[in-house]
């Protein structure tokens, strides 16, 4: 792989939010650490799934690739360039190459304003994208490429459901012809059957136009199916990064089994066959994060070593990949039935 | 209605057990309507189906299928108006709930029917502890002094797992996380040892590990206490995992109901077929995923014939007009309710 290839990539990046105590003279007390030191790549024409529970980071760490937040260190370069060192004028230039579909289709669409509005904003913002007299037209185009009807330019978004909202939120993030898309729970707000749509329409407009995916979900199904590589996330942290076969038949990191082992499968026959490892207690909060290893608390592996040394994401194992832990060991969790 | 009274009984084997007058619950040809400024929307429409003891039986379906609107209807907590049940049963052992007072109809959701919903943080009371909230159904239903009932309290978050239970007693709803709220609920569902137990999406709204973990206690204690447990889930994978039999809704009504092996092996409702068709396996690498095309219908406009036939692959004029198709028996504990049931079945 060249270097031309990668599109994004992090190096070391932290969000951390402070907590502060105190009305006049505030002090900052401790802060939610919610992403901290994440370095991730993202290849031409891939989709790379981000997958964790709530409260890992995820969401903040969309919004840190869109530029909705500033990083509180580390950095983002996109396309070769590092975001940090860019101008306001640049840095907004830069936004038009990654832009974000929003998981609440509900909540995410101004409901004052018209389909055709909310898709050509983004060109009121970029004027120089679309001259004025082309831009009804470059937004039906839009519409129709999204597989609804241009004809609806007109309507506002409680007309549609909750799919075809969706949809219009994807046509607003094609606006700006973007070579990135960072995409924060799509379909988790979709029932099954529009799920499916949803998901193929993504499919097909990254071969329409070469698109790059960051994919951001819990559902880890919706995951292997439509991502290239998967970075699963833990309290602010990546704990293990692979390709699809790596992460799903062959994982080495205990929470990546054990988030693997707890999705129910679809298939009766198979009940009681599984692996299964269910994990006790609950996510700690990251604004006290346990030291050394932060998954310990809920680990069934855990030693003396994990609460003192925190352990490097490193190529591990036999079936060498990154992974975040001291003991790393392949285990098959999802055909440990067959 | 020949075809109800079948399939109450073919399933029907803990007779020696329950009391007289059938099984815990069953609910026969029910249909709610709501009246809306965009007109009457018929959101149930003639379900039928039973619960015996012990059994876990899944009530699956998409957004606005009904199935939530059947659920509070058992539980007589729908808004009247604008919801109306304009007709059909509801029996308790062989009682109908629908013709008792609502006085009575307390005592029934206290003592027998209980029900646990998806959002536990806007279930309970904000502004009580969970100790107090709990101690009260004692209070209330058993006259227990407030003493006896904090100590049944703490013994409850014990029987759900929640770790030191006498301090948490305590605190406040807010103070729990979306885990153990949710057991609070069950603990407070569990309270007066309820024979059937609704349990409405108990876990959309938790995270995969939580929710293995949710769904584990459950069945512990449905086991434990031989309830009968109606789990409404739109999730096939939860499903797969815990339910006996399953009953499938569309618009309002159940378009095929079988047990849980039957269905995942040989579905014989294009709907059930196309929904398996759809999701996405952890265990089975991406292709393209078939899809329902369309939408579910609006239910103040639900199509002539059989409400799914916009949609359906195997449509034929039959299913374009006159009455819903019947439920056409599969075999003795499967039903189907489409004219074309063999084709969709196939023998490949």
């Amino acid at each position: 792989m060249e270097m031309t290839d990668v599109v994004l990539e992090t190096s070391g990046l932290v969000k951390h939010f402070p907590l502060t105590s105190g009305i006049v003279f505030k002090r900052k007390v401790g802060a939610v650490q919610a992403v901290d030191g994440v370095n991730l790549t993202l290849n031409r024409r891939e989709t790379l799934g981000v997958v964790g529970e709530s409260g890992c980071g995820k969401s903040t760490l969309a919004k840190l690739l869109v530029g909705l937040e500033r990083p509180s260190a580390g950095s983002i370069t996109v396309n070769g360039t590092d975001l940090s060192d860019l101008s306001n004028e640049e840095l907004r230039r830069s936004r038009r190459d990654i832009q974000l579909v929003m998981q609440d289709p509900y909540t995410s669409l101004n409901p004052r304003m018209t389909v055709g509005d909310i898709i050509g904003e983004p060109f009121d913002i970029h004027t120089d994208v679309v001259p004025k007299n082309e831009r009804q037209g470059k937004v039906r185009e839009l519409i129709d490429l999204v597989g609804l009807n241009p004809d609806h330019i007109n309507r506002y978004p409680h007309q549609f459901s909750g799919g075809q909202r969706q949809r219009i939120g994807i046509a607003r993030a094609l606006a700006l012809r973007p070579k990135i898309i960072v995409c924060d729970e799509p379909v988790s707000a979709l029932d099954v059957s529009v799920q499916a749509q949803v998901m193929n329409l993504l499919d097909q407009l990254q071969k329409e136009l070469d698109l790059s995916y960051v994919f951001i979900a819990h559902d880890l199904s919706v995951v292997r199916h439509i991502a290239d590589r998967v970075a699963v996330m833990y309290l602010g942290k990546v704990v293990e990064v692979g390709t699809h076969t790596e992460i799903y038949e062959h994982p080495t990191h205990p929470y990546t089994q054990a988030l693997l082992s707890a999705v129910p499968v679809p298939d009766p026959t198979l009940r009681g066959m599984r692996d299964e490892i269910v994990l006790e207690g609950d996510v700690p909060s990251p604004a006290d994060p346990p030291s050394g290893c932060r998954f310990r608390t809920r680990c069934w592996k855990a030693q003396d070593i994990c609460a003192t040394d925190e352990p490097a994401l490193e190529n591990r194992a036999e079936r060498p990949h990154l992974s975040a832990c001291h003991f790393a060991e392949e285990r098959d969790v999802i055909h440990a039935a067959t | 209605m020949n075809q109800t009274t079948d399939t109450l009984t073919a399933g029907d084997g803990g007779s020696s057990g329950t009391p007289a007058g059938g099984p815990p619950l069953a609910v026969k040809d029910l249909h709610v309507e709501f009246r809306t400024r965009a007109g009457i929307a018929q959101v149930v429409n003639g379900v039928n189906f039973h619960v015996e003891a012990g059994e876990t039986l899944a009530i699956l379906g998409e957004s606005g299928c009904g199935k939530s609107v059947t659920a509070q209807a058992i539980m007589g907590i729908l808004d009247t108006p604008p919801a109306a049940i304009t007709g059909g049963e509801i029996l308790y052992h062989g009682t109908d709930l629908l013709k008792l007072s609502e006085v009575k109809r307390r005592e029934v959701r206290a003592n027998q029917i209980a029900m646990i919903f998806q959002d536990a943080l806007s279930a309970l009371n904000p502004v009580f502890t969970v100790g107090f909230q709990l101690a009260e159904l004692f209070r209330v239903h058993r006259g227990m002094s407030r003493k006896d009932a904090k100590a049944k309290a703490v013994e409850l978050l014990d029987l759900v797992k929640i770790p030191a239970a006498r301090q948490r007693v305590t605190d406040y709803p807010h103070q729990f996380s979306g885990g153990m709220r949710q057991r609070v609920m069950i603990a407070m569902a569990l309270a007066l040892d309820p024979d059937v137990l609704i349990a409405d999406e108990p876990t959309t709204a938790l995270d995969v590990t939580v929710q293995a973990q949710i769904m584990k206690l459950l069945a512990e204690l449905k086991d434990e206490r031989n309830m009968g447990l109606i789990l409404i889930t739109h999730d096939m994978g939860v499903v797969a995992d815990v339910a006996d039999r399953i009953s499938v809704m569309y618009a309002g009504r159940i378009v095929e109901r079988a047990n849980v092996h039957d269905i995942y092996a040989k579905p014989s409702h294009p709907y059930t077929k196309a929904l398996l068709q759809a999701i996405p396996r952890l265990d089975q690498k991406g292709e393209d995923l078939s899809v329902i095309k369309g939408l579910p219908p609006l239910l103040t406009d639900i199509p002539p014939g059989c409400a799914f036939h916009p949609r359906c692959t195997f449509a034929q004029d039959t299913c374009k007009t006159g009455e819903a198709p019947p439920e056409y028996a599969v075999n003795a504990s499967h039903d189907s309710a489409c004219h074309f049931w063999k084709d969709v079945r196939g023998d490949d």
